[in-house]
């Protein structure tokens, strides 16, 4: 198994979490954060292996956390059951199609909150919540279903352009060659 | 599709992150400190080119803008000197009457400027990175302010960064003071956890229902506690509403610092 994707993946949960805390571009157009890294965890968890999707959940979670009043480790579980959970049932899903990446997106992004909100609430820290806290969710929701597509038409480009290609198996067939002058 | 070795790396993860959550608070700061501390160079690289574009907009601005700003700034200074020897006179004479009382002496605090380097990527929590830390001489539960008002508190402090929980932040609560020399109101600073989406606003909670509160009225540190000296601005009271059949009452408060826009922060070294 090639290491590079895993590690595209890795740098990449890395910078989305910094832009996340640096960047509030989002947060003022739309009034709440979009998290990347389930969009990353539906691409890792259809493309790559079991250790890939570890990897992602535990650096990103606790990498997320680090920057964040979350108790360490609380968006680890989260990411690992939704990474989980499609990378088990990978060969139902449509992996090259929009909609199939759209919906599973959306799904991740609505799920990892959920989870890192129960796990939160579990640990005995209270969140801020309200009604608004719905359309936060909603919010993280629809940009990680956005942002699903657009990993892996950048991930996959990456993986052609940095990766050998299986040869391809050629037209030509010995048996139909055209033999000129005697033989 | 996973392997009996998969599931005992699955179940020895969960095992951790269990262990992790069960981990006492100070542990956890330093621990979160340390991971935090891998984003330095791309906080250090954001920070150089905010820096270098800020530099770079300078330079755009007009010879005749700057000359009007350095006048500007000149009265200003000027003003401020006149008001900084008044207040030391004032200091002075405050310092003597309570020595004559027999009252603890105020501690003058000492103000260091922090950038803000990132903020809390989830969006249920208020709070932020600054870059200063214990080279800095900062310590937990310093209070931190723009020249606006009260903006939170230190929390977790590193050797060169540290996390500040900012108002609104259900982890920060803070003993306030409403009204003048008359009709004085406590209470207590607390998350608008009802309406969270209302930015800039917060809760002031546990007030008496006398009803001597009004609209309008400005909200200040009380002092009690001993994290926040008393007579910051944290914002002016907007409306009043009455809680637990008219026992007490409960104001909303718009927040007289602008935590949206935080760029540099004061914090408040004793």
């Amino acid at each position: 198994m090639s290491w590079r994707p895993t590690l595209f993946v890795l740098a990449a949960a890395f910078l989305a979490v910094f832009l996340e805390a640096s960047f509030g571009f989002f947060r003022n157009l739309f009034g709440a954060q979009i998290d990347l890294l389930p969009a990353l965890m539906v691409y890792t968890a259809l493309t790559l292996g079991f250790t890939s999707i570890l990897l992602l959940a535990v650096c990103g979670g606790l990498w997320f956390d680090s920057l964040s009043l979350n108790p360490l480790g609380a968006s680890v579980l989260p990411l690992l059951v939704i990474g989980i959970l499609i990378y088990q049932s990978r060969e139902l899903l449509m992996r090259e199609h929009l909609p199939a990446q759209l919906i599973l997106g959306v799904a991740a992004g609505a799920a990892q909150p959920l989870g890192t909100l129960f796990i939160c609430l579990n640990a005995g820290v209270r969140p801020l919540l309200g009604w608004v806290s719905l359309w936060h969710w909603i919010v993280m929701a629809v940009g990680s279903g956005a942002a699903t597509p657009l990993c892996f038409i950048l991930f996959d480009r990456l993986r052609r352009a940095l990766e050998y290609q299986p040869a391809t198996q050629t037209s030509f067939r010995p048996d139909r060659e055209i033999k000129r002058g005697k033989s | 599709m996973l392997k009996k070795s998969h599931y005992i790396i699955l179940i020895f993860v969960v095992v951790l992150v269990l262990v992790l959550l069960q981990l006492p608070g100070g542990t956890i700061g330093k621990l979160k400190l340390a991971i935090s501390g891998l984003f330095l160079p791309l906080f250090g690289l954001s920070n150089s080119t905010h820096e270098w574009l800020g530099q770079a907009k300078e330079g755009l601005v007009p010879r005749h803008e700057l000359l009007r700003q350095i006048d500007q700034l000149r009265l200003e200074n000027q003003q401020l000197q006149l008001r900084l020897q008044q207040e030391a006179q004032i200091w002075g004479e405050n310092a003597r009457l309570r020595g004559e009382v027999g009252w603890q002496r105020q501690i003058r605090w000492r103000p260091v400027l922090a950038r803000v380097i990132a903020r809390d990527p989830a969006n249920w929590w208020r709070s932020l990175e600054i870059d200063r830390g214990l080279k800095d001489g900062l310590r937990a539960n310093l209070p931190v302010l723009t020249s606006d008002g009260l903006v939170g508190r230190v929390q977790n402090v590193g050797e060169t960064r540290s996390s500040v929980v900012l108002l609104g932040d259900p982890n920060l609560r803070v003993a306030a003071l409403v009204g003048g020399s008359t009709n004085v109101e406590t209470g207590i600073i607390a998350a608008n956890v009802s309406a969270p989406q209302e930015e800039g606003m917060i809760d002031l909670d546990l007030l008496s229902g006398a009803n001597l509160v009004r609209p309008g009225q400005s909200v200040v540190t009380w002092g009690a506690g001993g994290v926040f000296p008393a007579g910051i601005p944290i914002g002016k009271i907007v409306d009043i509403r009455p809680k637990e059949y008219g026992l007490s009452t409960e104001a909303r408060v718009k927040l007289a610092a602008d935590l949206s826009a935080l760029e540099e922060v004061w914090v408040m070294l004793p």
